[in-house]
């Protein structure tokens, strides 16, 4: 493990393999709490937290008890049963420290436990062999990538939703449509390669 | 219990994609070949007909303040096997599918439908739910997926017909790629929700006109 490795990992995860906009994980809290900016930061935040946290967390129980276990079938109730802990915390963290956050994230905020991208962080991390501070990085940035997009859209959001479109599409497709249109410049990254 | 009445609802008027706007990551990202929707589709409904039945059965026994906990772990439970069972018997479509299906786990249908359905209702009428709203699912899905991969890469039926390859509709050199990369989920779904939503007002308005019709001749007569 070198240092341009670990760029190479944090280039991916927030610009050519974002989590939302190219492998389409999280996309329910970006359609949900991306109408305003501020919310959308507090959103991104906070899953950035937990990715970072769950990451190294479920890297360590799967390498130490796991695998020495021979329990890596159970690696996805397992890894389910974390993430939900660790929301749990945060919620009664902001809950206590920062209620105004924590009323604007409103339901959103038990979902993370239910966001894809948190699950699926933990998920590639086994699958592409990652070692703890890999892992460590990956989770991180791939919550930047969150953040990223998921301002990045409460921004074009905001003029959509005050425009004209026909009348079927009012609403979510064409909320849809733009992080279609966000995603396509984000396949302008696609030919960046690290070194 | 009504059959037709669930099944309508979720086909149609309650589709967990197109109406619920539920379980889009994977509606999104899976869907470019006819293959992957089929396999998706089925294997999720199966899951949910499995998670509703227990999670019926258990509806009394599971204590209030824990239940999403719990159904959780019965989700991760099911689909850990099925995980296991599509990785020994059809390693294709595991392979293809990657990592979304460990991810059916939080797939909003499932765990929305324990919450709504089946943590209320009997163990027959939630297994009718299950098949009945993953029908739907899958209905959601195949359609994504006919209208990328004919337009994305000009086949139909990729990976099921013709030896895999599919039968080719639209010659090699004129399919607009974009549309089986990330973006073509984007622009394909925001698609079909808007069409579904001119869909459902046109026949809302048609109602409220045959209705407003039968109001008029009761008041002649």
């Amino acid at each position: 493990m070198s240092f341009t490795s670990i760029v190479a990992i944090a280039l991916g995860a927030i610009l050519t393999n974002n989590f939302i906009l190219v492998k389409f994980l999280g996309i329910c809290p970006f359609m949900g709490v991306s109408k305003k900016m501020d919310t959308a930061l507090g959103m991104g935040a906070a899953v950035t937290f937990v990715m970072t946290i769950a990451s190294i967390v479920t890297w360590a129980v799967n390498s130490w008890i796991l695998v020495p276990l021979n329990l890596s079938y159970m690696q996805t109730p397992a890894f389910i049963l974390i993430i939900a802990a660790i929301v749990q915390v945060v919620e009664m963290f902001l809950k206590k420290s920062v209620p105004t956050l924590y009323q604007a994230l409103g339901i959103y905020l038990p979902l993370i436990t239910t966001n894809c991208a948190v699950l699926g962080v933990a998920l590639l991390n086994v699958q592409e062999n990652y070692g703890p501070v890999e892992s460590l990085v990956y989770g991180f940035t791939g919550g930047l990538g969150f953040i990223l997009a998921i301002v990045l859209f409460s921004a074009v959001r905001q003029r959509v939703e005050e425009s004209e479109c026909p009348e079927s599409f009012r609403g979510f497709p064409i909320a849809l449509i733009s992080a279609g249109l966000l995603a396509l410049s984000f396949m302008g990254f696609s030919g960046l390669k690290v070194f | 219990m009504n059959f037709r009445k669930q099944l309508k609802e979720g086909l149609l008027t309650k589709n967990p994609v197109l109406v619920q706007l539920l379980g889009m990551c994977s509606t999104m990202a899976i869907t470019t070949t006819l293959f992957n929707g089929l396999g998706m589709g089925l294997t999720v409904t199966f899951i949910l007909i499995c998670s509703n039945v227990l999670i019926s059965l258990l509806r009394k026994v599971i204590p209030g303040s824990i239940r999403i906990a719990a159904y959780v772990v019965i989700i991760s439970g099911f689909v850990t096997m099925v995980d296991l069972l599509l990785q020994a018997f059809l390693p294709d479509l595991s392979e293809s599918l990657g990592v979304f299906i460990p991810l059916i786990v939080v797939n909003c249908i499932i765990l929305g439908r324990a919450e709504a359905f089946a943590s209320k209702n009997g163990v027959l009428a939630s297994a009718l739910d299950g098949l009945t709203q993953g029908l739907g699912y899958t209905l959601a899905l195949v359609v994504m997926c006919i209208l990328r991969e004919l337009l994305g890469s000009g086949t139909f039926g990729a990976g099921l017909l013709n030896g895999g390859e599919g039968i080719r509709i639209i010659p090699a050199q004129y399919p607009a790629m974009m549309l089986i990369l990330p973006v073509g989920g984007f622009l394909t779904l925001g698609c079909l929700i808007a069409f579904s939503q001119w869909l459902t007002r046109r026949l809302d308005n048609r109602s409220r006109e045959k209705a407003a019709g039968k109001r008029k001749e009761a008041a002649a007569k």
